[in-house]
């Protein structure tokens, strides 16, 4: 177990240090920074000076060392636009991010694992195949187009949703949150709705193939035959082992709504990370972009770390197969 | 025997009018926007033929000077907003299928050497691609646009570097049970090269999963391409596909001029639609072991 542990979080710090070499030097492709943070009518003495201030007359490994250096220490340097310490441009507008992502995934979880179950144990009838025939719109459907047709609909016409902005928030321990008040629920509600749609849908067609893999199995008939029947059947019985594979896809799946929250946050006018890095690749606002892009590859990578360590503690044959190693 | 078993998969396919319907769209779309220019009411980038005299106006308007009917209304710049969509419709298939071919091509390839030569070739193509796999598609698309820059060939770029994985993943699991077989042993001995035998001899094999993804692969390729134009980081004005129709709608739909962005949108739905019940059907025909 600590052999393994101890590859993965090498892996892990792999896959970290490639992405910080490709957003290094990828940004350091398309241009030279030091004419868009200069003055357009500076000499060539000023901008030598720009660049000796800068650091950028070092060799190009020495400062691809600072970066990664200063990285470590979550310094990203200057956001360009807010001319503030990246970290704590990102930091304010995380919150947010996080809290959407949440709330989908609630809804996600709330509505296709029991949708999945119920198709799976009853795949002939018509609320079966209405859930089965819905889940292909669910992933077929652009989410951002989703995401309008929702403003159209419930704002713009009906009226019952506010269409942009996080609403009144409650500070708690310094940090802002909308889940608390009425109004913050009322403008959390169609952003996380439009944002669990496709996560929604995976989780509902992967949990009624389980579902139909698990209710054929011969314990499942023992336990019918020894008479257990309704939720506990439905819940201990199939629910459990139908978990296993549900667990791995839907951490990774979270992970995936914090990088898919760029779209919705966009069209809600969501406070949030992923608004920023749209806006900031648009206003060319480099640190930000390079801050990000490192930000979610870690909160990826830990994601994915904690999946594997939970299917590890959820299936005991996993478990057992590596202490026999 | 190829011919009757590709009967037998046609009569299956029929059997779900839905799928036979979805299938007859998907003929009819590429057909629409191969014809273009043929079939829409005006250029729409013609500027000749564009006035702002004639915008936003709502479905149904004739033009101010009588020349012609707006079926679905015009644009803020005056366009005919039915030639917008066809002539969108033109960009978004031609992105999204020719970045899925490309991927095809490429995937396809790695997935072939990744089975063919095993060992070290095969762990370290794979590990690339289970890496490549877990991180999401929209996120590999910004980090590839952020440092790249924005255009049709970076956005062609991003494309086909989101999907490759998808196929040589696809290819190599198929390849390696195609490898176990009779015939990869015949060619072997003959003393054909590696490249003939991949090629020639088990790629083929592997087509009808390859076909599979390729369907759906299609419609995530014009669903990215779409939502990156969407947040702007995708084609630019002078190309605009159905992704940028709705985007410049956006702004104009909270004050009730709806149509200019809900109906490139439901040309969308319908294409992402049909593409995706034709490739659900396939894939349950064909039934191979395939993680979509």
């Amino acid at each position: 177990m600590t052999e393994y542990l101890i590859r993965r979080i090498l892996t892990a710090a792999m896959i970290i240090l490639a992405m910080m070499v490709i957003v290094f030097f990828g940004l350091n492709l398309i241009g030279d920074p030091v004419y868009l943070l200069v003055d357009p009518s500076a000499n060539q003495a000023q901008i030598e000076e720009a660049r000796r201030h800068l650091g950028l007359d070092q060799p190009i490994w020495t400062q691809f060392w600072i970066f990664v250096s200063n990285a470590l220490h979550g310094d990203f340097g200057h956001s360009f636009v807010f001319n503030r310490p990246v970290f704590d441009v990102i930091m304010e507008r995380l919150p947010a991010t996080l809290e959407l992502a949440a709330a989908a995934f609630v809804i996600a979880l709330s509505v296709g694992l029991p949708a999945g179950l119920y198709a799976g144990l009853r795949p002939k009838s018509y609320l079966s195949r209405l859930i089965m025939g819905g889940s292909i719109f669910g992933f077929s459907l652009p989410s951002f187009w989703v995401g309008i047709v929702f403003i159209l609909v419930f704002s713009v016409t009906l009226g019952w949703f506010p269409a942009t902005g996080r609403g009144d928030t409650v500070s708690v321990f310094g940090i802002q949150w909308s889940f608390l008040t009425w109004d913050g629920l009322s403008h959390l509600f169609l952003p996380a709705l439009n944002l669990s749609l496709t996560k929604m849908a995976i989780i509902t067609r992967l949990t009624r193939a389980g579902t139909v893999e698990v209710a054929s199995q011969d314990y499942v008939k023992f336990a019918r035959a020894k008479g257990v029947r309704g939720p506990r059947l439905y819940i201990k019985h199939i629910g459990k082992n139908v978990m296993i594979p549900v667990v791995t896809v839907i951490g990774i799946e979270l992970g995936h709504l914090i990088a898919y929250s760029v779209v919705t946050e966009t069209i809600f006018a969501w406070p949030g990370i992923g608004r920023l890095i749209i806006t900031s690749i648009l206003s060319l606002d480099r640190p930000v972009v390079v801050a990000y892009l490192m930000m979610v590859t870690l909160l990826f990578v830990v994601i994915n770390l904690v999946v594997d360590l939970l299917y590890v503690a959820l299936d005991p044959r996993i478990r057992l197969g590596s202490v026999q190693d | 025997m190829f011919s009757l078993q590709l009967r037998d998969r046609g009569a299956q396919f029929a059997r779900s009018p839905v799928a036979v319907l979805a299938l007859i769209v998907l003929i009819l779309l590429p057909l629409v926007a191969l014809f273009a220019p043929l079939i829409a009411p005006q250029n729409p980038y013609d500027l000749s033929q564009v006035t702002i005299f004639n915008g936003r106006l709502p479905p149904g308007t004739e033009a101010f000077d009588g020349s012609m009917t707006y079926l679905l209304g015009t644009d803020e710049a005056g366009r005919d907003l039915l030639s917008a969509i066809i002539y969108g419709l033109r960009i978004s298939i031609g992105i999204g299928l020719s970045s899925a071919l490309i991927g095809a091509l490429i995937g396809a390839s790695f997935g072939l050497l990744a089975a063919y030569h095993g060992k070290r070739v095969d762990q370290a193509i794979m590990r690339i691609v289970d890496l490549q796999l877990s991180f999401p598609a929209i996120l590999i698309a910004l980090v590839l646009l952020a440092t790249l820059g924005s255009g049709i060939d970076k956005v062609l770029i991003a494309l086909i570097a989101v999907q490759w994985a998808y196929y040589a993943r696809t290819v190599r699991s198929v390849a390696l049970s195609e490898m176990a077989k009779d015939y990869v042993a015949a060619a072997r001995s003959q003393g054909l090269g590696a490249a003939r035998i991949m090629f020639r001899h088990i790629l083929p094999n592997c087509l009808p999963p390859l076909l599979v993804i390729l369907t759906i692969q299609t419609a995530h390729a014009i669903t990215l391409e779409a939502t990156l134009s969407f947040l702007g980081l995708g084609l630019p004005p002078t190309e605009p596909s159905l992704g940028l129709l709705i985007a410049n709608g956006f702004e104009f739909m909270l004050g009730s001029e709806y149509w200019i962005s809900i109906y490139p949108g439901l040309a969308l739905l319908i294409l992402l639609l049909a593409i995706n019940i034709v490739g659900d059907r396939l894939r349950d025909i064909f039934n191979p072991k395939l993680e979509a």
